[in-house]
């Protein structure tokens, strides 16, 4: 590959575990953080692990960031134990209940001046689940959106990925630095080594508030994001079906349903 | 009465169904607008009105297939400027969820993601957390931008001719190229997520050769789509397109017949709003039971053999 000293930044949330049962709070229709352990969105564990391979294959490091309350901050630990370098946490109560506008503006805030060769970031935050946001920083920073990758490979000053679709993939080139989201299937994230978790104890993580980026208050948070939950309200439990034993006639039995319902 | 736009996805004049279904969703609206970009696009207008668009806006340049989202969002921004429609609404593909992001941003406006409804006033109906819960939002500031869930409404037939308008655009110099498309994924079914019935399996299906000989039989008869459990794709026993679930596809069809899938959160995040579930499973405790409309604990090997002969001998 012949790439040096390649700076890259993954965007990590942390996000509520995706196998405990999700709540919104009554108070403000917001996330209720504090019903599920926190964890690292797994969708941006893939993106961590791109980045490692990346600098791996040469040179570089690799930054975490992450927008998130003060306990996001375990989480920015948790990536870097997997061998990334330092990371930026950016932490301030107004950002509570922000909306995908005003997350996008505070992570393009803080990027824009550091002239990292990559952004990486997962496909979708499991929690929110919109996959807006790497195509929104895109957009702020005015550099090519290259997301959706299943497949990147970074060549001097130049990037290719494999783009997913729903029939496929693409092939996209384009010129570095870049924004990139990446997809599940792309590699297997690795587990953190001792050596890395201790390392990762010690790693530098910068701290910064809205002040520190200049970013306003009223332009990110609940009350002044662009769209807003009036209810919300628990789906009503399906009456349970029926359930048969297969004793030879399992097949016969679903033939009925199937027919009754008019399917066949 | 107002204008709502409509982002038409189409591949080389073949429009996807759930276009047609989102002009019905502005129909509830406004007076759909439809926006019809790339190759092909010159030869939808006579659908797009029969499904009731009451202006075609056309430009079928190239670069809307040789960028990445880019063009699309400059096109609909000027469509937008120029029309000052009150919603605009795109389907909720991984390709438009970009857009909407993008354009939130070009138009000052909100953007609310995975709509199954919206009512007169614009508040938007969600199903989120895989389905679980259901939420009442409204975006509040600039004109509303929506992606709306293949499925979501039946389309509408018995509309007029519509307006045709050739789009002028100017695209900046782009920062992607598309350089090779490849499609993996083509059969003859249904797609996906637009299907009226999908046929799935998971990790109990053990091969591909279990998803040749038991689960794609079954779809066909039954005029399905197949579908696919993250282990099942994993394990390369079918390609990922057709992967349902949290990191696949969104589908809610009128029957999902699972077989050999145990229901993990991730899966049912994927097709827990099908109106009628359907499952095949040999362990009485697997957690998608608790989503069946008809279950049969059994061994897949014998009742889908079995299922699928008695189909075919009542045909
Ligand atoms: C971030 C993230 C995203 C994910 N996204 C997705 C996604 O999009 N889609 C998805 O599906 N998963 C997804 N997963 C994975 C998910 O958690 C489960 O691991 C997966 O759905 C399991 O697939 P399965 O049900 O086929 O396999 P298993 O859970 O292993 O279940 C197999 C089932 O088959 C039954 N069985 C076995 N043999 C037979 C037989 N002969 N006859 C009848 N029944 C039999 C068993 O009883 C069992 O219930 C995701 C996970 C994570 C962490
Ligand atoms: N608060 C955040 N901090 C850092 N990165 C984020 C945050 N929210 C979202 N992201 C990134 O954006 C991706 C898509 O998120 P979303 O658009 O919410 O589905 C995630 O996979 C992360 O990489």
């Amino acid at each position: 590959m012949g790439v040096t000293a390649l700076k890259i930044c993954v965007c990590i949330k942390q996000v509520p575990d995706s196998w405990a049962e999700k709540k919104l709070t009554a108070a403000d229709n917001t996330l209720d953080r504090a019903a599920a352990d926190r964890v690292v969105n797994e969708l941006d564990e893939y993106a961590v692990e791109e980045a490692l391979k990346i600098v791996e294959a040469g040179e570089g490091e690799v930054t975490i960031l992450s927008v998130g309350p003060v306990e996001a901050a375990d989480s920015i630990r948790k990536a870097i134990s997997m061998g990334a370098h330092a990371g930026i946490h950016i932490v301030d109560d107004a950002i509570h209940g922000s909306d995908a506008v005003a997350t996008s503006l505070v992570i393009s805030e803080a990027l824009k001046n550091r002239d990292f060769d990559l952004i990486i970031f997962g496909s979708e935050s499991t929690d929110a689940r919109m996959s807006v946001v790497p195509a929104m920083v895109a957009a702020r920073l005015n550099l090519p959106q290259m997301t959706f990758a299943k497949k990147v490979e970074v060549s001097a000053g130049a990037l290719t990925i494999q783009r997913q679709t729903e029939t496929g993939y693409d092939e996209v080139k384009s010129s570095l630095p870049a924004v990139v989201s990446v997809v599940e299937k792309i590699n297997e994230p690795r587990y953190p080594s001792f050596k890395n978790i201790m390392a990762a104890k010690k790693a530098p993580l910068e701290t910064l508030s809205l002040a520190d980026l200049g970013v306003a208050a009223s332009s990110v948070g609940q009350a002044n994001a662009w769209s807003a939950v009036s209810a919300f309200a628990d789906r009503p439990a399906k009456p349970a079906g029926t359930k048969v034993v297969d004793d030879g006639n399992g097949a016969a039995q679903l033939e009925e349903f199937l027919v009754t319902a008019k399917f066949i | 009465m107002s204008d709502v736009l409509v982002l038409i996805e189409q591949t080389k004049g073949e429009v996807k169904k759930v276009s047609l279904e989102l002009l019905a969703m502005a129909a509830k609206v406004g007076s759909p607008v439809a926006v019809v970009l790339g190759p092909g696009a010159d030869s939808t207008s006579g659908l797009l009105g029969e499904h009731g668009a009451k202006k075609v806006y056309v430009d079928s340049n190239e670069i809307y297939v040789n960028q990445i989202v880019v063009p699309t969002v400059t096109a609909l921004t000027s469509v937008i400027n120029e029309l000052k429609p009150v919603a605009v609404l795109v389907p909720s593909s991984a390709d438009s969820k970009e857009v909407a992001g993008r354009l939130a941003l070009t138009c000052n406006s909100g953007v609310i993601t995975d709509a199954s409804d919206i009512s007169a006033d614009l508040s938007v109906t969600q199903n989120i957390f895989g389905g679980a819960t259901i939420v009442t939002s409204k975006v509040t500031t600039g004109t509303p931008i929506i992606t709306v869930r293949p499925n979501s409404i039946a389309p509408v037939t018995g509309g007029a001719t519509a307006e045709v308008i050739a789009l002028a655009v100017t695209h900046e110099s782009g920062s992607t190229s598309v350089t090779n498309r490849v499609a993996v994924a083509k059969s003859g079914r249904p797609d996906l997520s637009e299907a009226a019935i999908v046929v799935s399996g998971g990790r109990g299906v053990a091969s591909e050769d279990g998803f040749k000989n038991l689960i794609e039989p079954l779809a066909d008869l039954l005029g399905a789509a197949v579908g696919a459990s993250r282990a099942a794709t994993d394990a390369g026993w079918y390609p990922h397109q057709f992967q349902v679930g949290q990191t696949g596809k969104t589908v809610s069809p009128q029957l999902y017949l699972a077989s050999g899938i145990s229901g993990a959160i991730q899966h049912r995040a994927g097709m827990q709003t099908s109106k009628t579930v359907v499952v095949v499973n040999k362990d009485p405790e697997a957690p998608i039971f608790d989503l069946a409309d008809f279950g049969v604990v059994g061994d897949l090997n014998e009742v889908l053999p079995d299922l699928t002969a008695r189909i075919k001998a009542r045909k």
